[in-house]
């Protein structure tokens, strides 16, 4: 049996859960037995029969005041509850910020190894052990790892692998309360300050995106690319340095652990083109980049490529776009 | 006074391409220089900023070859007052050694009398990425920890950490001691100045060997991605190209 961990948000599972599910069926299919899913505090509406149009069985729900505010020691204590009643052979889940946090926990709990960022499971299995492929050094090399199935614990990397529906099978959602220690509570969340909400949801369903990423220099470079999204009548999006400096707000971000785009067009100025960031833009149909560097892998793998400062380029484009217009 | 102990980490300072060793089993690093990841350095600087509000002292750690005393002593320019080398060749020690050689650090030093009320470490390390060691380290002490945040405060006894969650910024609160892994972004970790260098070179480095056999990271092999070859076409250099690029935008029907 394997047991995913899902997070949720108003509307559903995230993208990245259902994610950690396709792989999870994968795993299922080395190992034989269903796939169950685990979802923690909140649960939207109709999130079991979403589940159930990825494959999934059961899902295990835990409720109670213990999880109405996140923790991942709480989190991990809900996990290892579910494991208990279901003898899970391995746990799967997102690699989102929270999906290796609570893997870490419950790592360290079962004093078991956890492998983080899978991007695929190798053929030959090593006896008890499976045989799992890795992101490591910030996604410019792959590392292939032994984990045993004692019960094996990971993380998949973001839009690594594609979310896949099956035909619906039906599903059992058990609530369950588990039992946590004082010391689980301590480290839940004590308040949150709610971001800015991204209303437009404009990044996903753009058909031009203008992405910016550390060649914009400091919150206020991005005047330029602002303009030439306006003007394209597209969407504004970043790099994780961009949301991690907070120049922009996080909502903005493509890649592993933000947005997947999918536009006509996407211009990519002043960002390198990781591994991770090119998961969420892989799919533009035309990439334009602007970099300083010809070498950028960014560059390498576009369509087309300006080679040049953003702060010059992009004004040089709005102008010429207004010039044309008159 | 909160006494801080902070973990950092000698990776291969690789942007873009890297290279392998012939065994496969590490980043060959002859043609690149060294650093610690942002991560880090931003965890080294709440780390002098606490102890220099609290009055307490700010201790730099590291497992790593001996080389890696130059990232210790980058720490110690930086305002971090004593320096710690476990000395072992980081490419077979898994997540759990390594919290293993740190736990042992910490419970010497407290035998010593030399207490920690927060250790802070990196989110996760720029070459292996298992975004574990942290949450390893605490459970492997019986401390509470706290994940992936950018300022840490220390009032009373209680750890105060902010991050981003999925639903805007968290705050949480702990009791001291405490571990706390830190994202890059919360703060500017500050230049070296040539005084602080002067004095880094005379802080003596303590160096310990390992405690244990390391169980080792479980890595058969790495690889590299295959290359894809480019097929990008370089439309111009400067503001120059701009007409290009709106020609092309007009071409692709997105720019009238
Ligand atoms: C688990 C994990 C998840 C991650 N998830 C994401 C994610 O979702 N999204 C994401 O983006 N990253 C993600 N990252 C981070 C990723 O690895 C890179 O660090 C990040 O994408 C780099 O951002 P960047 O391209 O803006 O910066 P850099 O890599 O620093 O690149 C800056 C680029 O700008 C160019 N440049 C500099 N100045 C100029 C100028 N004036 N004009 C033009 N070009 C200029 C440089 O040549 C360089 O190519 C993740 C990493 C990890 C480990
Ligand atoms: N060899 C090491 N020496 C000191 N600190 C380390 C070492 N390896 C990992 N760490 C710390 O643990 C954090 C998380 O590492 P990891 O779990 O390996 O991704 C790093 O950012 C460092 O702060």
């Amino acid at each position: 049996m394997i047991l995913t961990l899902v997070e949720t948000d108003a509307a559903g599972a995230t993208e990245v859960s259902l994610e950690a599910v396709t792989f999870g069926r994968t795993l299922a299919r080395r190992t034989g037995g269903p796939v169950h899913a685990l979802v923690v505090g909140a649960r939207p509406d109709g999130v079991a029969d979403q589940l159930a149009g990825h494959g999934v069985g059961e899902v295990h729900h835990a409720t109670g005041e213990a999880f109405s505010a996140y923790g991942g020691a709480v989190w991990a204590a809900a996990v290892q509850a579910a494991m208990a009643a279901t003898g899970a052979e391995a746990v799967v889940a997102p690699g989102s910020p929270r999906g290796l946090e609570v893997m870490a926990h419950l790592a360290a709990r079962l004093d078991v190894p956890m492998a983080a960022n899978v991007v695929g499971l190798g053929t030959e299995d090593d006896g008890e052990a499976l045989r799992v492929t890795r992101q490591v050094m910030g996604g410019a090399a792959l590392e292939e790892m032994l984990l045993p199935l004692r019960p094996a614990v990971l993380t998949v990397a973001g839009h690594a692998v594609q979310a896949e529906q099956v035909p619906a099978v039906s599903v059992t959602l058990r609530e369950f309360s588990p039992e946590v220690t004082e010391a689980d509570l301590v480290t839940r969340v004590v308040s949150t300050e709610p971001a800015a909400p991204d209303l437009s949801g404009a990044l996903t369903s753009a058909k031009v995106v203008v992405g910016a990423g550390r060649g914009a220099g400091g919150a206020e470079g991005f005047a330029g690319v602002a303009e030439l999204a306006e003007l394209l009548g597209g969407a504004l999006g970043v790099s994780r340095v961009v949301t991690s400096m907070g120049w922009r707000p996080h909502h903005e971000q493509i890649g592993q652990t933000g947005s997947r785009i999918s536009p006509d067009l996407y211009i990519a100025c002043g960002i390198s083109g990781a591994i991770q960031h090119w998961a969420g833009c892989a799919s533009s149909k035309t990439i334009l980049a602007v970099n300083t560097d010809e070498a950028a892998p960014m560059v390498t793998k576009a369509t087309y490529a300006v080679i040049g400062d953003m702060h010059e380029v992009v004004p040089a484009i709005n102008a010429e776009i207004r010039r044309r217009r008159g | 006074m909160a006494d801080v102990l902070v973990c950092i980490k000698r990776v291969p300072d690789v942007a873009g391409e890297v290279l392998l060793t012939s065994d496969a089993q590490a980043v060959d690093a002859r043609f690149v220089g060294f650093t610690v990841s942002a991560h880090e350095n931003c965890a080294v600087e709440l780390a002098v900023r606490i102890a220099t509000a609290t009055g307490g002292a700010a201790t730099v750690l590291t497992l790593g070859p001996e080389a890696a005393v130059e990232q210790l002593r980058a720490a110690l320019a930086v305002g971090c007052a004593a320096a710690v080398h476990i000395d072992a060749d980081p490419v077979g020690y898994g997540p759990v050694d390594v919290v293993r050689e740190i736990a042992a650090v910490v419970e010497t030093h407290a035998a010593e009398g030399r207490t920690y009320d927060l250790i802070l470490l990196g989110n996760d390390a720029a070459d292996t990425g298992d975004f574990q060691v942290g949450v390893r380290l605490a459970y492997a002490l019986g401390w509470p920890v706290v994940n992936g945040v950018r300022t840490v405060e220390v009032d009373g006894g209680v750890a105060t950490a902010r991050g981003d969650g999925p639903d805007g910024v968290e705050t949480y609160a702990v009791p001291m001691p405490a571990v706390v892994t830190v994202l890059e972004g919360g703060v500017e970790p500050r230049y070296p100045s040539v005084v602080g260098r002067m004095k880094a070179k005379k802080i003596p480095v303590e160096t310990v060997a390992p405690r244990h056999e390391p169980l080792g990271p479980g890595r058969v092999r790495l690889t590299l991605p295959p290359a894809q070859p480019s097929t990008v076409e370089v439309i111009g250099a400067g503001p120059d190209a701009a007409p290009a690029v709106v020609d092309l935008l007009q071409r692709l029907g997105v720019a009238r």
